[in-house]
């Protein structure tokens, strides 16, 4: 029998397409009383002129969409990686069963993403943004994917937006908290939901002025790459510019330091009385554990300012009591917003634990995705980049949120929580306390402040 | 920081590095001296007696049965590798053999990752060396203190089963020269097992001692793998007193170059490589020829 592709992009027969034709036909015809139809039919109309650019139509002309995700599986970030990947697991399954939840911040959800189910195909990043790139390479080729994700590490996440705008297929950034992300290395097929470090400063800043007063002397912990370089940079600006206070030591260690024995020796003979500890993953966990043994903690009081799942779970409520930390989400938030109240219950029903920030960002970026997807009608990149740039306000774990077109990075309030005492915790995944939820738009920079240039659709 | 407490804080983290990286070392050091194998999956016997270790201690609450089991068990483990899986490989090409103990690595971290998953392990120091001893130039962790005393005892003890004792001297003479060693009627093949079981457990005591230390994660042996390379290399290759001196070294290079630098330690660690790679080919202590 003869096939051929059609407009849907799905081998069909020759009857078939006589009665499609047929069908779109009347229904234009009847569209022409109704303007809602119209607009509802002409993308689908337009996706027929449509030149093919990255994996489509290719990638999208199946019954199924596949998406690729490289989170590290092992190495530094593994925990945090693994977690991650519950996140986006939930959102496919919610996507292709059209859960409530999907269908509240992605309305037009049924079952799948513009009637096609998706598969979430999965590899080890290692954090390390040469075997991202190579992993989301093999899906491209193997896959065909529609969309990408992945990174734990922002040098992930930067190579991957560059390698994203290259290959022109959409990336949605998993965990990162570099000012590059979104600011220097912005690129037109990417889209950050958690915030900039800058934000973060800018959220915490506040809070620890005025909970530790002005005029006061601080060591940082640095680990070696944009992620924490800009976050140093943006904590101590606004801690030096706002409250007089001091960097006395500022120590920068590689990404996978097990011990920080000599670090921690500069640190205790510096003078600082707070610690802000800007590493993350295993290094935060080792590093905060050294400096309790060093006697570093409780004789500092440390600070996290972009915080780590499962911090408190690792090295044990003792030692994150008190602690100061600006985070995405915070799982008690439930309490506060129904969408979250939602997420927890279905995350901690599949997986037997309160899903942590990791996982509802990775859960967030899919809905959103397929949110814009049903949204533009299309699958076509740039149909869906120029829905997500329009800016819409839809709701979220954390209220009303939206995103911004100039730099691709949503708009969304910072979490401010607090280490709480072990013998205040009401149940034993009550690490923190939520301290302040702070509207995230006027603690953001302009868009182009870090040098941004989102660069071309096609 | 650059000031006299501070030196002084750093030589003395040097030392308690360096001991670790010198026991560590002369593990692979006897594995590669004798055998000729060098043992990519000694960063993974690390982590097993870590593993091990907790496990062991999870059941007891004793420390001291934690350092017994992750001993014994990585023994056990390099004993039955090195029976089942390395002995086909001594007559192999190189690569063959790297390949080989490099995948082994590989699959001893993941299945520790299957069965346990990544998040870390702690496992606390006795109750007698949990808190902080003040040294005069600086606060110390008791711990660490206790941890370079039980490595210095360990690399005694060490010292003691290889120069000391009949079994100590075949297998240094195996290291020497192996064919040697087969033709005065010595059965080789058990020397090669009991070689291959000492270096192991050497690693699989240092995985467990330094445990309170740094918590044990699958992936915690993987940068030990390298800087024992490393300590090797400065030390010369199938040297015990090589492996010692090397550690030393190693440790105190990258504790001195972090009070200025941190960043700057490991670039100095493998300069100084590179520079006794150029003026002494076969290591500090190493000799020419050996295998």
């Amino acid at each position: 029998m003869v096939k051929r592709q059609t407009p849907f992009h799905k081998p069909v027969s020759r009857r078939t397409v006589l009665k499609q034709t047929a069908t779109v036909t009347a229904a234009l015809g009847a569209a022409s009383f109704s303007p809602q139809l119209t607009l509802r039919l002409v993308p689908q109309a337009w996706a027929a002129d449509h030149p093919a650019i990255g994996t489509y139509p290719s990638g999208s002309s199946g019954d199924t969409v596949y998406v690729g995700a490289a989170v590290p599986r092992t190495g530094t970030y593994a925990v945090q990686g693994e977690d991650e990947l519950k996140g986006f697991e939930l959102a496919v399954e919610h996507i292709n069963t059209g859960h409530e939840l999907i269908k509240k911040i992605a309305p037009k959800i049924t079952k799948g993403v513009l009637g096609k189910q998706v598969k979430l195909v999965v590899g080890d990043s290692a954090a390390k943004p040469n075997q991202a790139v190579q992993e989301q390479q093999r899906f491209i080729s193997e896959n065909k994917i529609v969309l990408m994700t992945g990174s734990t590490s922002s040098a992930v996440a930067v190579a991957l937006n560059h390698f994203a705008q290259r290959e022109k297929i959409l990336y949605v950034a998993a965990i990162s908290g570099s000012n590059d992300t979104t600011g220097k290395d912005c690129v037109r097929y990417g889209f950050r939901q958690c915030f900039y470090g800058e934000t973060a400063a800018n959220a915490i800043g506040p809070v620890m002025l005025k909970n530790f007063g002005k005029n006061k002397k601080a060591a940082f912990m640095t680990p070696d790459y944009t992620y924490g370089h800009t976050v140093t940079k943006s904590v101590n600006d606004y801690l030096t510019k706002n409250g007089g206070w001091q960097m006395v030591t500022n120590q920068v260690s590689p990404l996978g330091t097990q011990d920080f024995s000599q670090y921690l020796t500069n640190i205790a003979n510096s003078g600082a009385e707070y610690l802000i500890n800007v590493n993350w993953g295993r290094d935060a966990v080792l590093s905060v554990q050294q400096a309790k043994q060093f006697g570093i903690i409780p004789k500092m009081t440390l600070v996290v300012p972009y915080q780590i799942p499962f911090l408190a779970k690792e090295t044990g409520p003792e030692l994150t009591a008190g602690v100061l930390a600006a985070t995405d989400f915070w799982w008690t938030l439930e309490d506060k917003y129904p969408l979250a109240k939602i997420f927890v219950e279905a995350f901690d029903k599949k997986y037997g634990y309160k899903p942590e920030w990791g996982a509802e960002n990775a859960y967030m970026q899919f809905a959103i995705w397929a949110r814009m997807v049903s949204e533009a009608s299309s699958f076509y990149p740039p149909d869906v980049i120029k829905q997500y740039e329009k800016g819409e306000t839809f709701p979220s774990m954390v209220g009303d949120v939206h995103f911004r077109a100039a730099d691709h990075q949503l708009v969304r309030p910072v979490v401010i929580v607090r280490g709480k005492k072990p013998s205040d915790m009401k149940n034993k995944e009550d690490y923190w306390e939520v301290l302040e939820v702070v509207p995230g738009e006027p603690l953001m920079q302009k868009p182009d402040a870090f040098g941004c240039n989102l660069g071309e659709y096609t | 920081m650059i000031n006299w407490p501070n030196f002084l804080s750093q030589l003395f983290n040097g030392l308690v590095l360096g001991a670790l990286l010198a026991l560590i070392s002369s593990g692979l050091t006897i594995i590669y001296g004798t055998l000729g194998v060098l043992n990519l999956a000694h960063g993974a016997m690390f982590m097993l007696g870590g593993y091990a270790g907790w496990l062991a201690f999870t059941y007891t609450n004793s420390f001291i049965v934690a350092v017994i089991a992750g001993s014994l068990f990585v023994m056990l483990v390099g004993v039955v590798m090195e029976r089942l899986i390395i002995r086909h490989f001594y007559n192999r090409p190189d690569e063959d053999q790297l390949l080989v103990t490099f995948g082994l690595g590989i699959v001893f971290v993941e299945a520790v990752r299957f069965i346990f998953g990544s998040l870390s392990k702690a496992v606390p120091a006795p109750p007698p060396l949990v808190g902080i001893t003040p040294l005069g130039f600086m606060l110390y962790p008791t711990y660490r203190l206790a941890l370079l005393g039980i490595v210095l005892v360990a690399l005694i003890a060490l010292y003691l089963v290889l120069y000391r004792t009949r079994i100590g001297m075949i297998v240094r003479a195996g290291i020497e020269d192996s064919a040697m060693v087969d033709a005065l009627g010595i059965d080789v093949h058990k020397v090669f097992m009991l070689a291959f079981g000492i270096g192991a457990m050497a690693a699989g005591f240092a995985g467990i001692v330094n445990a309170p230390v740094v918590s044990i994660a699958p992936d915690v042996g993987e940068a030990i793998l390298v800087q024992t390379f490393v300590v090797v290399v400065i030390g010369g290759v199938g040297s015990f007193p090589g492996a010692v001196l090397g550690g030393l070294i190693a440790g105190e290079i990258i504790s001195i170059t972090s009070m200025f630098n941190p960043g700057y330690s490991y670039v100095m660690l493998f300069v100084a490589m590179t520079l006794v790679l150029v003026f002494r080919p076969y290591g500090l202590l190493g000799t020419a020829g050996r295998e």
